[in-house]
């Protein structure tokens, strides 16, 4: 069969839909968010009727997609590192539960934070929730893992994590396919009780899910994605995981390295092999992708047993992203670079569009917060977060999906006047409802400025859940309706909006202030669309 | 044979497309390739590359390592130099000289110019200008694409001709016909220059 090119991500949603995936859920995130668009522009997934629709937010998508393994179909949910923790309760229950149709929990790590918080790794996640791990180190393990997983997961009746980096995510290579696999048909769960997890029934639960955990290990030992390379040069001994395995041998590029070598892509860990790696070798080297996961776990606390190197001592850096000149630099000193990146180059950080509407929302606030001084505004996850940079300067955080609202809330707990917010439509939807309701419950002295782009913006214009019901909803969740009003972000209503604006920071209880204008992305490849198909048609 | 390439330039330049159209030929010609991309936030405006690696054997790493690259081909001229560590001795750099400025702090083009033309090996054109007068000023990322044809080894004109028709064939055949006279319009100053030395 012809190789496709697939991103790691589209190689994961290929492989789960040739191992007979019957829905995928998901909330869009870098870099996770090309799985679900390959799936949606995928016609088997049409002809299939895989459903493939976004959902509110990761903790939604995650127990839809329980629900459809509950029904016995294949079910895949996916998610940015950070999701995960939004989607942290039903993922540690579900592997109390346990699944019935194969469940597959595909969470993408962002080392070095090209567009997050923070660069958790979602590896602990795994371990947290006692569940197998599977981590490809290139883009045709991605479409296998996705594929195999399932089968994983259904012989032990749980759930399976599939982490990944940006790095593979967003890199394209070839990939061969597998056999087309037909998709399972309703079937409830055999065990009535099987998904109640009161005290009795989940300590029950919970014990046969430690009862498996030497069956995870044993998987993981004669999994074909763990392997022992062995080398005559005992003074050292590697363990590279996942993609830090491609920057290995990129060094090695004959392929013959002296070392022992092993590769880890399935977990728990295999205890034998790392046993034969240890007990052959003077010291280990472990190079991973993310935290010292594995290099924690070897060294153990006191240090005290095998010579471990990695990003605990020093040899790798402690945070950020691996790449092949850093796992050089363990081996060899460098010959000094033919050409070096001249200094005065400058730097050119993401900004907001020309035209944006969020930028004037921005203009028409600082003005009419300039006599409060600074530090009134808390902000949220989106394009509008670039609004901390100049020109603007208008936000004062950015902390995780939602928080800008509840944050207003506690600093007016704390006196703060006014105490301002501003959220995206889309992330409003997704975390921010919730907050916007305990601020009407106690009255508090906010105002919510919801910055609809009527779109999800930042990661490729994903339709927004809210879709001119913001309205409403604010209403629906008590908010009076002399206080929820709407501005259109032009450069010519400034005057008009500052003023709005100023009305509302002033009231004494809870205001929302939606400023909406289409993003002119998602507004212009509309238009875009539009034109092409008027010329088909004439 | 192997060909690592740096793409690089400004977020909505086209370097995707660029890295596209070459992934969708070496896949023709059944070359093994690894090609990094940039997705999400730096997409706004902000520095993008990616890395796309050809060869004959199969590639390890999807990022390239520095000194490594035969060729970094930008559609921008600042940009051009942000990866030149990344360059190896004999390799070619291939830019757009007109600048892409939405920063306050651009440095002067005499600066960037003199930096460039003082690499042993260098394409300078104006692709921008070039597509402009071909009536489809967007096409400036795929004349850039073919003045760096001659320096893909493993790649002809002729094949690469054919992932454009591929890329573009669902936007219709006038677009994919200005196309293929952008890539001409690149490959041909290339190939003067080549000529030169």
């Amino acid at each position: 069969m012809k190789k496709l090119l697939l991103l790691g991500d589209e190689a994961i949603a290929q492989g789960a839909m040739d191992a007979g995936l019957s829905g995928i859920y998901a909330y869009p995130g870098t870099p996770s968010t090309e799985i679900m668009e390959y799936v949606q522009g995928s016609k088997m997934a049409e002809e299939r009727n895989i459903h493939r629709m976004w959902s509110a937010n990761e903790k939604t998508a995650y127990e839809a997609a329980l629900g459809m393994s509950y029904g016995g179909k294949r079910a895949m949910v996916c998610m940015k590192h950070v999701g995960l923790n939004v989607a942290a309760d039903p993922f540690m229950n579900s592997a109390v539960t346990g699944i019935n149709g194969g469940f597959l929990v595909v969470s993408a790590d962002d080392p070095s934070m090209h567009s997050s918080q923070n660069e958790q790794d979602s590896r602990y996640y795994g371990k947290f929730a006692n569940i197998p791990i599977l981590e490809p180190s290139n883009q045709q393990e991605a479409y296998d893992m996705a594929y195999e997983g399932f089968t994983l997961s259904e012989k032990y009746r749980v759930p399976v994590l599939l982490r990944i980096t940006t790095r593979l995510a967003h890199s394209r290579s070839g990939v061969k396919r597998r056999e087309v696999l037909p998709q399972h048909s309703l079937n409830l769960p055999q065990d009535t009780k099987q998904f109640i997890l009161l005290p009795a029934m989940a300590r029950v639960k919970y014990r046969i899910l430690l009862s498996n955990q030497p069956n995870f290990r044993e998987e993981s030992l004669h999994s074909p994605f763990n392997k022992y390379f062995d080398g005559v040069d005992k003074r050292m001994g590697i363990i590279a995981c996942g993609l830090a395995y491609n920057y290995l041998m990129e060094n090695f590029r004959n392929g013959s390295i002296d070392y022992p070598v092993l590769k880890i892509c399935q977990y728990p860990m295999p205890i034998e092999l790392l046993k034969k790696i240890t007990d052959e070798c003077e010291e280990v080297l472990v190079v991973e992708e993310g935290y010292p996961f594995v290099e924690e776990l070897i060294k153990g606390l006191l240090g005290t047993g095998v010579f471990v190197k990695g990003r605990l001592d020093g040899t790798l850096p402690r945070d950020g992203e691996l790449d092949p000149d850093l796992v050089a630099e363990i081996f060899w000193k460098g010959k000094p670079l033919p050409h070096k990146t001249p200094d005065w180059i400058s730097r050119r950080p993401p900004m907001l569009c020309k035209g944006c509407g969020h930028i004037d929302t921005f203009l028409a606030l600082n003005e009419a917060l300039k006599d409060y001084g600074p530090g009134h505004v808390f902000s949220d996850i989106g394009c509008y977060t670039l609004g901390a940079n100049p020109p603007y300067n208008a936000i004062y955080s950015c902390v995780d999906m939602g928080a800008s609202v509840t944050m207003a809330v506690g600093a007016a707990d704390a006196g703060l006047f006014p105490s301002a917010c501003v959220i995206g439509d889309s992330t409003f939807t997704h975390s921010g409802m919730t907050g916007l309701l305990d601020a009407v419950n106690k009255n508090s002295p906010v105002t919510v400025i919801i910055s609809d782009n009527q779109t999800t913006a930042m990661t490729g214009g994903q339709p927004t859940p809210g879709l001119n019901r913001l309205e409403k909803i604010c209403e629906g969740l008590g908010v009076e309706p002399d206080h929820v009003r709407v501005m259109v972000p032009l450069k010519k209503n400034h005057d008009e909006n500052v003023k709005i604006l100023r009305e509302e920071l002033e009231y004494r209880g809870v205001s929302v202030v939606i400023s909406r204008r289409e993003c002119i992305q998602t507004a212009s490849k509309k238009k875009r669309a539009a034109k092409k198909s008027k010329k088909t048609n004439t | 044979m192997k060909t690592d390439i740096i793409l690089a330039g400004v977020g909505g330049q086209g370097i995707l497309t660029i890295a596209t159209a070459i992934g969708a030929a070496a896949i023709k010609k059944n070359l093994y390739l690894k090609q990094a991309e940039v997705h999400g936030m730096s997409q706004r405006g902000g520095a993008v590359q990616s890395h796309l690696r050809l060869s004959s054997r199969p590639v390890a790493s999807d990022l390239i390592p520095r000194a490594h690259a035969d060729l970094i081909l930008s559609v921008e001229p600042m940009e051009s130099l942000r990866y030149l560590s990344y360059l190896s001795e004999d390799g070619w750099l291939v830019a757009n000289e007109e600048p892409y400025k939405n920063i306050d702090d651009y440095p002067g083009m005499e600066t960037i110019m003199n930096e460039i033309t003082s690499l042993p090996h260098y394409v300078l054109l104006n692709a921008d200008q070039i597509a402009r007068k071909l009536g489809s000023p967007r096409s400036s990322n795929i004349v850039m694409l073919g003045a760096a044809i001659p320096f893909i080894s493993g790649l002809d004109a002729a094949l690469m001709e054919d992932g454009i028709r591929q890329v573009f064939a669902r936007k219709g055949e006038e677009v994919v016909e200005v196309n293929l006279q952008a890539f001409r319009a690149g490959l041909q100053i290339s190939e003067e220059k080549i000529k030169k030395i």
